[in-house]
């Protein structure tokens, strides 16, 4: 309640208030958490990027080779070689062997000279999965079919990397997403009946998810994975890993909706519901589970780029997606030689959005934690 | 135990015999029980049509554990609970039935005529629902919600209950501790109850809401012909609204009476003690405090015989053997204490 020592504008925030849902006050003090907002933003453009336009953002196709086997990033020109300021162009690229190193390697061929255009026209595509396109955000203009732009250089089938890391990100984001909302579709189910009934119930679910937890996490996941039919599709496997990964994901949130609700379900409130006559469904998922939403949101949050990083840990151990699904994780393993670091070290590239990911999201769950409790005169 | 001698037994609405409630006490790895809480043991009490029975005793005693055993939010270990029932008779004919032996689905009919008002006005009420949605929840439960037609009745019971239309749309976490109670009563009301169970409905208030809370509930009894079972530990709230009054004290009801004979001739020495604690108005009234020696037994130790027998002043050794029957010494007037009959005690 508003204590009285600064009247003005204790009234002033109480107007504002009035008459608000517990979701309008949340919404309006999450509004003040600038990094919890600049979190959703950054969520919001990384979402709408690497899930849902990638193939218009990237300038080649996921799996357009060329002969530009490895070669590094290509820098945009802006002045030619007399120092006169141009239009941005990429010079093309030549092969050399390095005699001393014995190395192949690429080097700019000055004598070619493609500009570089946004909106340029490249390789067919459908967006949203409807519409046919061909227009890209950037590319070269030019005839010549062998030119490339790499702005963060080859893999060692000469696949543009930029590309490549942008078409990825569609599998490892989703997988949080799709994994989250099984583990909590489990986890809060369960959990919400385990507390609500206690006893044998209560038991029974809580040892499962002790049992669960005491397994040792990858040669389980070994296991499972094995257990996948190598015959099946890449895409049967993306879904059976996301399914894995909820399923084993579901306990440590069931135990937080136990306790939540064995505490909720012990207010009046409750009480009151069971005395009218409400079922037991009626009080667990209308009357008990709003109560727990605002925790498991913020869980639901913080733990999404658990899944994400494990989707990540478990393709770089080879025993989640393989080629030619290309996630974030299939990416990394690319990256994962010391031969890699040491001759290759752009593929390195796709750790920063894994990174940019991981740190938005718990931006923007640190600031619905702060906003879910708005009665609790923080902040 | 309801027949009592004054002719007015058909107009009980509700008989308690004998209930019994006891917690398990439960330790180590596999739940053993080692022994019992009892927090409800062996209680009787009867509600009249239209009455108002208040049901007083110490923190702990029992009290709001016995009225949630009537309504069946626990369990009960033992005993009868006799609701004369309009829902579950089939030819309109109010018929008396034992709510501890009604199916789930009978109970749940019987709920329409039992109301609940909780002590907590902050907890009682759901914090993510609005007013409308909370006095609705009723109606919902039991399919007789209308839209329209509901919603004017849910605007009528609120301003019955002295808020105003335009808080409809509110949430519980907006009002003061008063209003809520009052959406709480407005909620208790939604189904047109015949029996409201009122569990410590103002001791959480604040006495001068407290007083306007008190006059509500009587008019509201009143004008909607309620009988109230009213939970308190304070007895003078008890004496303002009630027309008979029980005394519990560890778990047994110790003396039922009718409010102004209780508490002129008392005729337990718990009551009598109870009484003299009561603070009076008149400051040169110079009162003769009986403090009572001891705490209150531990209900899942409770002593032999009758339980007040360690703290009662007039104790002899027949008290610490057997513990006294509940029986009506006067018309209407129900004790247990073996020297009921002998000793003298101080009313007010």
């Amino acid at each position: 309640m508003a204590v009285a020592t600064a009247p003005s504008s204790v009234s002033l925030v109480k107007k504002k208030e009035l008459g608000q849902s517990y979701w309008d006050l949340v919404w309006y003090r999450f509004k003040k958490n600038r990094l919890g907002v600049l979190g959703a933003v950054l969520l919001f453009v990384l979402y709408f990027s690497f899930v849902v336009i990638p193939e218009f953002l990237a300038p080649y196709a996921l799996e357009n080779r060329s002969r530009y086997v490895e070669a590094p990033p290509t820098p945009i020109q802006f002045l030619d070689e007399e120092g006169r300021f141009q239009a941005p162009f990429v010079y093309g690229l030549e092969r050399r062997v390095d005699q001393v190193k014995r190395l192949r390697t690429w080097v700019p061929d000055t004598t070619k000279k493609y500009p570089v255009a946004l909106f340029a026209q490249g390789d067919e595509y459908m967006l949203l999965g409807l519409i046919p396109m061909n227009v890209h955000l950037f590319g070269l203009q030019t005839s010549d079919k062998d030119a490339r732009i790499f702005l963060l250089g080859a893999d060692a089938l000469g696949r543009d990397y930029l590309s490549r890391i942008l078409y990825g990100g569609r599998l490892s984001l989703m997988i949080g997403l799709l994994g989250q909302f099984l583990t909590l579709a489990l986890g809060v189910t369960l959990g919400v009946i385990s507390g609500y009934y206690g006893g044998p119930v209560d038991m029974f679910v809580q040892r499962f998810t002790e049992f669960l937890a005491a397994f040792p996490n990858i040669p389980l996941f070994m296991a499972l994975s094995a257990a996948i039919p190598a015959f099946w599709s890449p895409i049967t496997v993306y879904f059976m890993l996301t399914i894995i990964l909820a399923f084993l994901g579901w306990g440590g949130l069931a135990r937080q909706v136990r306790g939540l609700v064995l505490s909720l379900r012990e207010r009046e409130y409750a009480l009151a519901a069971k005395s009218f006559g409400a079922s037991d469904r009626r009080i667990m998922f209308r009357h008990l589970l709003p109560g727990t939403m605002s925790h498991v949101i913020v869980i639901a949050t913080l733990s999404i780029p658990g899944m994400i990083l494990a989707e990540t840990a478990l393709s770089w151990l080879g025993l989640g997606l393989r080629p030619p699904l290309t996630s974030w994780g299939t990416l990394l393993q690319d990256a994962a030689t010391v031969r890699a670091i040491r001759f290759t070290p752009w593929l390195l590239w796709v750790v920063p959005p894994i990174l940019l990911t991981i740190l938005t999201y718990n931006m923007l769950g640190d600031g619905l934690r702060d906003a879910l409790d708005p009665y609790s005169g923080r902040g | 135990m309801a027949q009592t001698t004054n002719g007015k037994t058909d107009n009980i609405l509700l008989d308690v015999k004998g209930l019994k409630k006891y917690f398990p006490i439960q330790k180590g790895l596999l739940r053993r029980t080692v022994g019992y809480v009892k927090a409800v043991d062996d209680v009787s009490l009867y509600v009249r049509e239209g009455e108002t029975l208040g049901l007083v005793g110490e923190s702990g005693c029992g009290k709001t554990t016995a009225s949630r055993c009537i309504i069946r939010l626990y369990e009960p270990t033992a005993g009868q609970v006799l609701f004369k029932s309009k829902a579950l008779s089939a030819n309109g004919q109010p018929k008396m039935v034992n709510l501890l032996e009604l199916t789930r689905e009978e109970m749940t009919k019987v709920r329409e005529e039992i109301a609940m008002i909780f002590q907590d006005p902050i907890n009682s009420l759901n914090p993510r629902m609005t007013v409308a949605d909370i006095i609705a929840e009723p109606m919902v439960i039991h399919g007789k919600y209308e839209k329209g037609k509901s919603e004017e009745l849910i605007i009528q019971l609120l301003e019955r209950v002295g808020l105003r239309p335009d808080h409809l749309r509110r949430y519980p976490h907006e009002f003061s501790g008063g209003q809520r109670q009052r959406i709480g009563i407005a909620r208790a009301l939604a189904l047109n109850p015949r029996l409201v169970l009122c569990d410590e409905p103002v001791s959480a208030l604040d006495v001068s809401i407290q007083a306007q809370t008190l006059n509500l509930l009587q008019d509201l009894q009143e004008e909607f012909n309620l009988s109230y079972l009213f939970v308190a530990h304070d007895l003078s709230v008890v004496q303002h609204i009630s027309d008979r009054v029980a005394v519990m004290y560890v778990g047994k009801v110790a003396e039922m009476a009718s409010a102004e004979e209780l508490y002129a001739n008392p005729l337990h020495p718990y009551t009598e003690a109870l009484l003299s604690a009561v603070p009076k108005p008149d400051p040169l009234y110079k009162s003769e405090r009986i403090i009572m020696q001891g705490d209150v037994a531990d209900p899942s130790n409770p002593p032999s015989g009758c339980y007040f027998h360690p703290r009662c002043r007039y104790a002899v050794d027949l008290c610490k053997q057997k513990a006294p029957e509940f029986r009506e010494l006067k018309p209407d007037h129900w004790v247990a204490c073996h020297r009921a009959e002998e000793l003298k005690l101080q009313g007010i």
